[in-house]
């Protein structure tokens, strides 16, 4: 299993690199954001420090859509999808493949945006570098797990870009609102308790959504 | 047993006869809502035969393709493929076939030999390396092993293609209108190495609309329209000159 995820993986990332489709639109959609946002506030004012965790997410969120929309359109294009399903792979070896790789690229372009982020909405996120990460992982964890399956869902029809947000933003609701929570928590220095309540409402749904998706992902590719 | 107005019932019961079969397919029958796309296909195959089915689109061909190859499940009736009842061990079954449609199934931002190796991988090919590159002289690659698929011709990619179907080195074939977009010297192409896969004792079922080039190759033929098996014969049995007529009234009759 583990040798496919790795071939599954490898393809995807050496496609990536060469074409530079998704990580290239998804990072330059994050900072036209944070941007323009940034013009939206008086600089330095709280009261854009206390939107930024919203903004953030809303950021991030909006970006994962830009890369999970072509997750499987990639794979739809010329049947590839289809000669996946040909090997003899298992089918949720397939989806946890396509997850992984929608984890690596949204976490990437975080990286990547955080830090210009930072400087816009003139936040501290030095000292609470590790939380912020946490909160990244396991919420990122989230996008792809949910956005994974809905782009196998949405690839099979005739308005995917419009039916994947459709389908997305309202089951992916609580793992926002848990991620802009802890996000805010951590910003304003909140103790560690406050953090982890929050934070266990991400990990719930992170839990519940892949045992869902790992249920069901063979009959949303089969027809 | 070709009778001058054969219902798809007498057809299938004169199925021919032999003592094992390495295709089995029985009964298959598959709907999409209240459209029936096949219904109770009867079909049978030696191991190295190659049974041609022709029909018009939208006779079910590619759901029947689809069916063999695992991706579509069929709503009733039993197919079983080298001994192995495809409902319960389909893993088992994709490893020993290969199939090669009008879509390639190839990563253009890969090259020839990246695409091999990542289908290779999926199935587990042991001395990889040495198969891709036998495997990849096999289709005349060998100079372009190295470029991305997507600077590649169509007739480049189908050899390409057959090279991914192969590389697993599968028993059965099937072949979803193989011959759609090709130019003549990539037909030609195609047309001589279906040819040598036919001396392999492989088993190969091919779908097609291409009367001229699927009864080149046959053992056995079958017109499926409609979703229903309307003629099924012995290619010894058909004359060739007669046979496009045949079709036509067939496809005819089916669709009054």
């Amino acid at each position: 299993m583990i040798s496919k995820v790795g071939a599954i993986l490898w393809k995807d990332i050496l496609s990536e690199y060469r074409t530079k489709e998704m990580l290239g639109s998804m990072v330059v959609f994050s900072l036209l954001v944070s941007v323009i946002f940034n013009f939206a506030f008086p600089p330095g004012s709280e009261l854009m420090r206390e939107a930024a965790p919203g903004i953030l997410w809303m950021t991030i969120i909006f970006a994962s859509l830009l890369g999970l929309n072509r997750s499987f359109v990639y794979e739809v294009d010329k049947g590839c999808l289809q000669g996946l399903m040909l090997a003899p792979v298992d089918r949720n070896v397939i989806y946890l493949s396509k997850a992984l790789v929608n984890f690596i690229f949204i976490t990437l372009v975080e990286v990547l945006v955080l830090p210009v982020f930072s400087i816009f909405f003139d936040l501290n996120v030095i000292n609470s570098l590790l939380q912020i990460f946490l909160v990244l992982i396991l919420s990122t964890a989230g996008v792809a797990i949910i956005g994974t399956l809905f782009s196998a869902i949405s690839v099979n029809t005739r308005s995917r870009e419009i039916m994947l947000p459709i389908m997305y933003f309202p089951v992916f609701i609580p793992v926002i609102f848990g991620a802009v929570q802890s996000t805010k928590a951590i910003l304003q220095e909140q103790p560690w308790s406050v953090i982890w309540g929050w934070l266990r409402i991400v990990i719930a749904f992170d839990v519940i959504f892949l045992i869902v998706a790992l249920l069901t992902f063979e009959f949303v590719i089969e027809e | 047993m070709e009778t001058a107005n054969p219902s798809s019932a007498d057809v299938q019961a004169g199925a021919l006869e032999r003592n094992f079969a390495a295709i089995e397919i029985k009964n298959l029958t598959k709907t999409f809502g209240n459209l029936y796309a096949l219904k109770e296909v009867n079909l049978s195959l030696e191991t190295g035969e190659f049974l041609t089915i022709f029909g018009p689109n939208g006779a079910g061909k590619t759901t029947l393709i689809r069916i063999l190859s695992t991706i579509t499940k069929a709503t009733s009736g039993e197919i079983v493929i080298g001994g192995i009842a495809l409902k319960k061990t389909p893993e088992q079954i994709r490893r020993q076939i290969g199939v090669i449609a009008h879509q390639t199934f190839l990563y253009d931002d890969l090259t020839a030999e990246e695409n091999l190796r990542f289908y290779g991988k999926l199935y587990d090919v042991k001395n990889l390396n040495a198969k891709i590159a036998e495997i990849i002289s096999e289709v005349g690659l060998e100079l372009r092993r190295n470029d991305r698929v997507r600077t590649f011709s169509r007739g480049m990619q189908q050899r390409l293609s057959i090279a991914r179907a192969m590389i697993h080195e599968p028993q059965f074939l099937f072949l979803d209108e193989p011959y759609t977009g090709l130019d003549q010297h990539a037909s030609e192409m195609l047309t001589g190495w279906l040819k040598r896969v036919r001396g392999s004792q492989r088993t190969v079922l091919m779908v097609t609309h291409d009367l001229e080039r699927g009864l080149e190759m046959a053992d056995q033929v079958a017109i499926l329209n409609r979703g229903k098996i309307v003629f099924h014969e012995r290619r010894a049995a058909i004359d060739p000159k007669h046979f496009r007529n045949r079709y036509y009234e067939q496809v005819a009759r089916e669709s009054n």
